[in-house]
């Protein structure tokens, strides 16, 4: 990963399966993921998208920003829809009734799609061992149905039902840990990514196409609209949430974690905390409940990236 | 000529999908549709059918996943019952509106509650207005004929639209019946391998699934509207087709002892067989009485329906389900309206019978009859009625 940090657009892949005059708002990093996963992908594509912003953003009839066959079905289901697709994929090469080449399969979801109603469907795909990879794109709240929180919202974050009001400081519980639910299934690959660190997404993105089975891959999405966040700070907030440690870059291959990005003094969360409307009403103490939190979750990490070292 | 040998029909039914050479089959195990599911496994893993099983986690997912193969381009086939269906109608509406032309069978069930794993029709009312093309059979030949011509319907590239036959629980799934079935040449002749108008080839790479906004959406209902209404003298090509191959004839509206009946009953799958001899018995004492069995129900066959009720004083209707607080049971209703514009239409008196597996025997045919004529003595024909309800 000697590059993550270099830009580059030389480096880049030049293909683009999005097209631009897509309807997402100015600074979205998610749709900025979504152009470097088609990017790391290439044509032989096909995508199985999840009802939300990016499904909502590209596809109004009669127009599409698609480049690659793309398919949307309900919101819930993305996982399943393309284990559907794998499985056709396969069956028909396997009976010589369509051509036998390579066929990434991807699944993609926001957070919602895939830590709250689409948690079922993932979790049996994964489970059946579908050779696909399912991305999810967390921007921490249901964006597309105008900010409500899901349980990949951070703690303290206000949303439009997690509202910061004189009792409730906004979200009330700490954000769901999808990649480690996505590592108890014991499939090949695991990591998470961000768009402020192009390089290594598109690595890790290949590397899940590579793997025999399923592979997920967790990529924090920055959404000025929805963080409350000037949309030129949408990369820079990214590099602030690996470099507090509130989203460590990290790659879980066959059970074995290794972090990507090494960060030898983390930086304060309010760092990262206090650029971002959502998080403008925690106090102090909230602020140093969250710091604990994340030491805390960091250093657990880095325990697992230490044995999973010494095991090796 | 293949002979007729005893089987349960949920063999038979699988039969049919193993000889249509089906691609992928996504499923989830319920009451009492378990029985097919489970012999297509068998047949995968023993290599009597290449096909892909996918054994998915719920209902919902297996909808999703039929999705996901039919727009692959591989012909599709699931099954399910009752909470299954209200589990994947969600997805089931969307399959339609996609025109991905995957095939189900539906085992009729009860919906919950009160918790009942037996037969009646409220599962499919509950996806009626989805899209599909639904029909009923009445035996287990009929569930094997109906099922080998729903692919070639569903494909068929002036329809491409999903395809529910409908096969009373265990009234139908789970009884030994004689059924002829036919070989695999004969079968593949009729029913050649699927080829898909569109699928998601990154050679020809295709958007499915897209939104449309205020200004667009009223247009595609209409289409898909149009599209299934269209699909109407298909099907009565298609069961022409399997008729001539195999002398097994079916419409979509067929009537029993019709000729000179003032009063037809009418009834939709597995009941019409117990109807049938409930006529045969008040024939013979002399009532005129027949029978109107609706065997294809989306699209509504409208014009044979008008031909095969013309001249009737009064159609009883079994109706299988509820519609709770409505003005009839939803085949009355639908028939009522149908017959709305009609001068001298005749009169539709509704009874819901068979709920959950309640048994209608042919002397409850004659009581229906009995108290239809009381109703209409008395002037009360509208509503409905629930019938052999224990006091
Ligand atoms: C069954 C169902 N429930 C609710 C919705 C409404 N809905 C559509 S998208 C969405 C939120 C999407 O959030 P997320 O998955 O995080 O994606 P984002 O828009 O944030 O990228 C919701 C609640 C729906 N379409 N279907
Ligand atoms: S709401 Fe957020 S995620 Fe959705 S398009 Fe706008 S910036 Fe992107
Ligand atoms: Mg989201």
């Amino acid at each position: 990963m000697e590059n993550f940090n270099v830009y580059a657009v030389r480096l880049l892949p030049k293909g683009e399966y999005i097209a631009p005059g897509h309807r997402a708002c100015q600074g979205c990093a998610e749709v900025l993921a979504v152009r470097l996963v088609g990017k790391a992908l290439g044509r032989n594509t096909v995508i199985a998208c999840a009802t939300g912003c990016m499904e909502i953003i590209s596809s109004p009839l009669p127009t599409t920003s698609w480049r690659v066959p793309w398919i949307h079905v309900a919101f819930e289901n993305a996982a399943a829809v393309a284990s559907g697709v794998e499985a056709g994929l396969k069956v028909l090469m396997r009976k010589g009734r369509i051509p036998k080449k390579k066929i990434n399969v991807l699944a993609m979801a926001g957070d919602g799609g895939t830590s709250d109603i689409g948690l079922q469907a993932l979790s049996g795909a994964l489970e059946r061992g579908h050779n696909m990879i399912y991305v999810c794109y967390d921007n921490e709240a249901y964006m597309n149905t105008g900010i409500q929180r899901s349980s990949s919202t951070p703690f303290g974050a206000a949303t439009t039902t997690s509202p910061a009001g004189k009792v409730k400081p906004g979200q009330v519980t700490w954000k769901k840990n999808m990649p480690e639910i996505a590592v108890a299934h014991n499939i090949p690959y695991v990591a998470t990514a961000c768009p402020s660190y192009p390089f290594d997404l598109m690595e890790k993105v290949k590397k899940a196409a590579e793997v025999e089975g399923p592979a997920y891959i967790h990529i924090l999405s920055v959404c000025p609209t929805g963080w409350r966040l000037a949309p030129d700070l949408a990369i820079r907030a990214g590099r602030l949430a690996v470099e507090t440690g509130i989203f460590p870059l990290y790659e879980v291959e066959n059970g074995k974690y290794s972090l990507s990005v090494e960060i030898p003094k983390r930086r304060p969360v309010e760092d990262y905390l206090k650029i971002q409307g959502r998080f403008r009403h925690l106090t102090p103490d909230l602020i140093q409940k969250i710091q604990e939190h994340v030491d805390k979750k960091y250093n657990n990490l880095l325990a697992k990236v230490r044995f999973s070292e010494e095991m090796s | 000529m293949p002979k007729r040998v005893g089987m349960e029909v949920s063999i038979a039914a699988s039969e049919a999908v193993r000889l249509a050479n089906v691609d992928a089959i996504a499923a989830y195990p319920i009451t009492p549709q378990t029985h097919i599911v489970e012999h297509l496994s068998e047949f995968v893993a023993n290599g009597e059918l290449d096909a892909e099983f996918i054994p998915v986690e719920s209902e919902h997912s297996a909808m999703s996943v039929c999705c996901g193969t039919s727009a692959a381009g591989a012909r599709t086939f699931t099954c399910t019952s009752s909470q299954g269906l209200a589990l994947m109608s969600e997805i089931v509406f969307i399959a339609s509106a996609m025109q991905l032309p995957i095939v189900m069978i539906l085992a009729n069930r009860s919906l919950s509650g009160p918790l009942s794993i037996w037969n009646d029709h409220t599962d499919v009312m509950l996806v009626r207005d989805c899209g599909w093309i639904q029909c009923f059979g009445e035996n287990g030949q009929e569930i094997f004929d109906l099922t080998l011509c729903a692919f070639k319907i569903a494909e068929d590239h002036r329809v491409i639209l999903p395809f529910i036959v409908n096969m009373d629980g265990f009234i139908l799934s789970h009884v030994i019946e004689p059924v002829e079935l036919l070989d695999q040449e004969t079968v593949d002749k009729f029913l050649p391998v699927y080829k898909p108008v569109y699928r998601l080839d990154p050679d020809n790479p295709v958007t499915m699934g897209a939104f449309a906004m205020p200004d667009l959406y009223t247009e595609t209902k209409k289409a898909q509207d149009e599209r299934l209404k269209a699909s109407k003298p298909v099907i009565e090509e298609i069961w022409k087709e399997f008729g001539d191959l195999t002398g097994r004839y079916y419409s979509p509206i067929e009537t029993y002892k019709a000729e000179g009946a003032k009063t037809l009953f009418v009834t939709m799958g597995g009941f019409s067989e117990t109807a049938s001899t409930a006529v045969d018995m008040m024939r013979e004492e002399g009532e005129p009485v027949g029978l109107c069995k609706i065997r294809l129900w989306r699209p509504f066959p409208f014009e044979d329906f008008w031909k095969a009720v013309k001249g009737v004083d009064t159609l009883i209707v079994i109706d299988r389900a509820t519609s709770y607080g409505g003005p009839g049971g939803p085949v009355a209703s639908e028939l009522r309206s149908a017959l709305y514009t009609w001068e001298d239409a005749p009169k539709v008196v509704d009874f819901i019978a068979g709920l959950a597996g309640r048994d209608v025997a042919p002397g409850d045919y004659k009581k229906m009859y009995q108290r239809a004529q009381q109703r209409i003595a008395s002037g009360d024909i509208a509503g409905y009625e629930i019938y052999g309800v224990r006091e």
